[in-house]
């Protein structure tokens, strides 16, 4: 496990010394989700309505905004090499990559997003559904997100690449994700589609670094 | 310890070269010499595994490499600079020796870098350090990383004089202490002994 303690704070060391791109990221989550409320107009009950999705959609973009530089850098650089050929195992620093990555532009997602919530007049049990809600898919955003971008490592624009093959695998996070503040909204039952978002998560932290290792590794035979 | 036989390694459709055997022991080292694209560098990636070949086999120390005793004995020393620009020689270190699951102290991994001639140099980022001082950066690691295999990639590039002699005996030490090396150069090494291996 100190692997993964090493090389997320590693990538934390380095956020923090080159903090404009993890700013960049959440800029464009505040924007996105402050541009709807004023295009749609203040008709509380259809911002209310579109509130979940729009939240979540925009989320997702901004994760999708950091992925390609996840494994580039330390590729281009020759760290990555000498991660594969480190004693400790390449699964476990990959997860302490992921996890920087989801410290540095998830956990700060699911930070503002109550602040954003409250501009399309969410209740405050609503924002709290969605905070959960967020708390457990942001990290699978990251460790989904992860795997493209082991896989489209070192292609030539692998940007577009990395968003066609990573969105499709957010779909199931962004129904069960909007679908449980949705829920909540409509006064339903709303711990089924948490519950299918922590599953999904537990499946994710097992499986997630594995998947995204095996890429790495023939990423690197090149 | 290392014995490589029959190895053949490809490049896209190309076979770059065939059946390359070689055995080393203790104290010993392998200059691996070649014409640009001779396939030195594949060699080396072969050998460490971070490219499997076509054919072949690399045992250490009799049993299958790689393995992760395999690793725990190798150092890998490629082209890049496998340094971060954006943190300081002593932060690359110190963070470096994590990832291997080695504690470093910042008054060992200091020593190191003075050693390589970078005194003054250790808190400031690397981004602003020349091409020969990140190498030498990288060549710090010799120093922190116990490791009885020692791969270098054109290690002497980009190196002044007294940094090429500096790191002649840091290997020449490293193989009176046991130890074995392969490397890459297109001149001669300040290291005595050694065998040839031309591609």
């Amino acid at each position: 496990m100190n692997a993964v303690w090493a090389m997320a704070r590693r990538d934390l060391l380095l956020a923090l010394r080159r903090q404009s791109e993890v700013l960049t990221a959440l800029f464009f989550f505040v924007i996105v989700c402050s541009l709807f409320p004023l295009g749609i107009g203040p008709e509380p009950a259809l911002l209310r309505k579109i509130a979940p999705g729009v939240l979540w959609v925009a989320a997702l973009l901004a994760t999708l905004l950091g992925l390609p530089r996840l494994f580039a850098a330390d590729h281009q650089d020759g760290t990555l090499e000498q991660m594969a050929l480190s004693p400790s195992s390449l699964g476990l620093l990959v997860a302490g990559k992921v996890l920087a990555h989801w410290l540095v532009s998830g956990l700060p997602l699911v930070l503002l997003a109550p602040v954003l919530g409250i501009q399309f007049d969410l209740a405050p049990d609503a924002l709290l559904v969605l905070v959960i809600a967020l708390l457990l898919g942001t990290p699978l955003l990251s460790l989904i997100g992860a795997i493209g971008a082991a896989l489209t490592l070192g292609v030539r624009g692998g940007g577009v690449l990395l968003a066609l093959l990573v969105l499709p695998l957010y779909v199931p996070a962004l129904i069960f994700g909007a679908g449980a503040v949705e829920a909540h909204i409509a006064g339903m039952a709303y711990a089924g589609h948490l519950s299918l978002l922590g599953a999904m998560l537990a499946v994710a932290v097992f499986f997630a670094p594995w998947a995204t290792t095996a890429a790495l590794r023939i990423a690197l035979e090149s | 310890m290392l014995s490589v036989s029959r190895l053949s390694c490809a490049r896209g459709d190309r076979t770059l070269f065939s059946g390359v055997s070689f055995a080393l022991a203790e104290r010993e080292w392998l200059h691996v010499k070649g014409l640009n694209g001779a396939g030195k560098t594949t060699l080396l990636r072969a050998l460490v595994g971070l490219a499997p070949p076509l054919d072949g086999e690399i045992t250490w120390r009799g049993e299958p490499a790689p393995s992760d005793a395999y690793r725990r004995d190798l150092l890998y020393l490629g082209h890049h600079a496998a340094v971060k620009e954006e943190l300081t020689p002593l932060e690359n270190l110190r963070s470096a020796a994590a990832l291997d699951g080695l504690a470093l102290s910042e008054r060992d991994a200091l020593a190191a870098l003075i050693r390589l001639g970078l005194r003054g140099r250790e808190a400031l980022p690397v981004r602003v350090l020349s091409a020969g001082q990140k190498r030498r950066v990288l060549l710090a690691r010799l120093l922190t990383r116990p490791a009885r295999l020692w791969v270098m990639d054109e290690a002497f590039n980009a190196l002044d004089t007294a940094a090429v002699q500096l790191l002649g005996e840091l290997v020449q030490a490293h193989l009176d202490g046991g130890g074995l090396a392969v490397l890459t150069s297109h001149q001669p090494l300040p290291v005595t002994g050694g065998r040839e291996l031309i591609l």
